[in-house]
């Protein structure tokens, strides 16, 4: 503690450029904030898929259909706590620039299955009494303005016409990477009015009695429907999540590049900083050695100086990223999620002090090893 | 008493034998000193003239222990510092020796108080009582009034009074001067003279310097002059 006074004073030598150095890693640590909260909203869907469910599709196709038939013989299957199954609707609310998913869910089972989607008591009451009911997410609805005893008109793009659904609740996740951005209506409604597709669904969900038994019950279902007219692919919802993300390219490679740029910039522009800032005093930082300053003792307190500097910055970049994701989603739920988990915000403060240690060190070592001798006789 | 034949008694706080220190200088070897002898008694106050180029800076950088000798051997209260690792050095520094150096070497975003307390830093001793050496310190330098003022807010003299209340601050075995006055003008040099004067005569400290002004060498009990590396004999022993 005694010592940092002395690695303060030194940062507060050059006011401007420490002011630059840290606004640099405040824009780069903000920047990384944002780029893992769009991760978040994109891959969130994965990271959030229950280890303990499995999702059954078309072996052809996602969007090819499954028979309403098969959920008693998965039921059946043993190591299968629960199944429920869900149709994509695409339908179009106003204007094809709204986008947002819509699933024609079982009403009786997709909240046993879901847990996560937590959805007030007699909400949920009404959902089951009211055949043109709708659930609709938090950020959706805050997208969009729904709120419970809205008439909420649809116009089908699959099956097409005018299509109106009740609002009678608003589901929240259970945290907060979970995707609020879903409109759920009742697939009854669905079967009731569609013209073609009737007894089928779009992909069934599997609760698992014990997620060990994922391989096992996997290659049950997928036997007991091979050589049939619709033959199953069943996977862990992590994979199905996972292959759905990257049918939009690959997300997490972007955000690694961008990420990976951004930190090497950094590294350069504080390692070119932290290298002037030695340079130009080492007639002082000879004299710390001849005072008795050891060289490690040196080397300690330019990566101090280093930290020091990476560390503030990092924390005011971060600080302002997650304000700005507590503001709300910019696209106003277009993302599913837009949350900076506090898990993320640690690693970008580790890699912060990693790039001042890094760009550090060899400025250190240099003043490390500087002899006396020459460097007095420099002054 | 200060002698230059090495046929010093045992007792000497600086003992220097047959020192040699080369430098490389391209493919030519450069004889900067050249079998030099030294003791100098606790209490004693040396000046060391000579022309440029002489090797009276190397003398103090190897008395310092900044530097390592070619050949030879420097022994100082007991410690034969011409043995030791590079971090005991290091150590062996900041106990026994205080530096003052012709261009102050004061850290420019310090106060005269941070100054002065830096050599104490590498102590044990409590915050209180750090403060309470360097304002000790900075009394004997005459400097009480001037604690919180950066190096910038002083003149010359009063920045080289504050470099001495550095290096006396940890109250070290003796005193390595060079130039103390070459970057003064007369009345600040003689202030300081005063001053270094003061540490040999009141407080019994131990002061070798390298210096070009006969004024400031006429308070030295003894002066000696280097000249192309060798230590002359006959040098003016005043004490």
């Amino acid at each position: 503690m005694k010592f940092f006074r002395l690695v303060l004073a030194q940062l507060l030598r050059k006011k401007v450029r420490t002011t630059l150095t840290i606004g640099s890693f405040t824009v780069a640590l903000f920047l990384y904030g944002l780029l893992v909260t769009i991760r978040g909203a994109f891959v969130g869907g994965a990271d959030v898929a229950g280890v303990d469910r499995l999702a059954v599709i078309n072996k052809t196709s996602l969007i090819m259909p499954l028979p309403i038939s098969y959920r008693e013989r998965i039921m059946s299957v043993a190591g299968v706590s629960g199944v429920t199954f869900a149709t994509w609707f695409g339908g179009v609310y106003q204007d094809e620039k709204n986008f947002f998913p819509q699933y024609a869910v079982d009403k009786d089972t997709w909240f046993d299955v879901y847990a996560e989607y937590i959805v007030p008591k007699g909400q949920r009451e009404a959902f089951l009494r009211d055949r043109q009911a709708c659930l609709v997410g938090k950020s959706l609805g805050k997208r969009f303005g729904f709120k419970v005893g809205d008439r909420l008109p649809l116009r089908g793009t699959i099956w097409t016409g005018a299509w109106e659904f009740n609002v009678v609740g608003i589901y929240e996740g259970n945290r907060p990477e979970v995707d609020t951005s879903v409109l759920l209506f009742r697939f009854d409604y669905l079967e009731e009015r569609r013209q073609f597709g009737k007894g089928t669904v779009g992909w069934y969900t599997v609760k698992l009695g014990n997620p060990d038994d994922a391989v096992r019950v996997t290659k049950k279902i997928d036997g007991d429907f091979a050589n049939s007219p619709y033959e199953t692919l069943t996977q862990t919802e992590k994979a199905f999540a996972t292959s759905f993300v990257k049918q939009m390219g690959n997300i997490q490679f972007l955000v690694l590049v961008i990420g990976s740029v951004v930190f090497f910039t950094l590294l350069l522009v504080t390692g070119n900083t932290m290298a002037i800032a030695v340079r130009e005093r080492t007639g002082e930082l000879a004299v710390l050695k001849t005072v008795g300053f050891s060289g490690v003792g040196v080397l300690g307190l330019i990566l101090a100086e280093s930290v020091l500097l990476a560390g503030q910055g990092g924390f005011i970049g971060l600080g302002l990223a997650k304000l700005f994701t507590m503001g709300g989603d910019p696209t106003r739920g277009l993302l599913g999620t837009f949350y900076l988990p506090w898990g993320s915000l640690g690693i970008g403060f580790a890699l912060a002090v990693a790039v001042g240690i890094i760009a550090g060190l060899l400025p250190a070592v240099a003043a490390m090893r500087l002899r006396v001798v020459d460097a007095l006789r420099r002054v | 008493m200060v002698r230059v034949d090495g046929r010093g008694n045992g007792d000497s706080l600086v003992r220097v034998r047959d020192l040699d220190k080369k430098y490389q200088r391209g493919s030519e070897e450069i004889d900067v000193l050249q079998g030099l002898n030294l003791d100098v008694d606790k209490g004693d106050f040396v000046a060391f003239m000579g022309p440029s180029g002489s090797g009276k800076t190397t003398l103090l950088n190897l008395l310092g222990g900044l530097d390592l000798p070619t050949a030879g051997n420097i022994t100082v209260a007991g410690d034969e510092i011409t043995r030791m690792s590079a971090g005991k050095l290091t150590a062996w520094r900041a106990r026994h020796v205080g530096f003052i150096f012709q261009m102050y070497n004061l850290i420019p975003v310090l106060t005269a108080f941070q100054n002065v307390e830096l050599p104490l830093l590498l102590t044990k001793l409590s915050k209180s009582d750090r403060r309470r050496h360097v304002e000790t310190a900075l009394g004997i330098v005459g400097l009480s009034d001037r604690l919180d003022h950066y190096p910038r807010q002083l003149s010359g003299g009063q920045e080289q009074r504050v470099a001495i209340a550095r290096a006396i601050v940890a109250d070290p075995t003796f005193l390595l001067c060079d130039e103390p006055t070459g970057d003064l003008d007369r009345k600040s040099a003689e202030e300081v003279m005063v001053l270094i004067d003061r540490l040999v005569n009141e407080h019994g400290k131990t002061v070798l310097m390298v210096t070009h002004d006969p004024r400031a060498a006429e308070r030295a009990h003894a002066v000696l002059h280097l000249d192309k590396g060798v230590l002359v004999e006959g040098a003016r022993v005043t004490a």
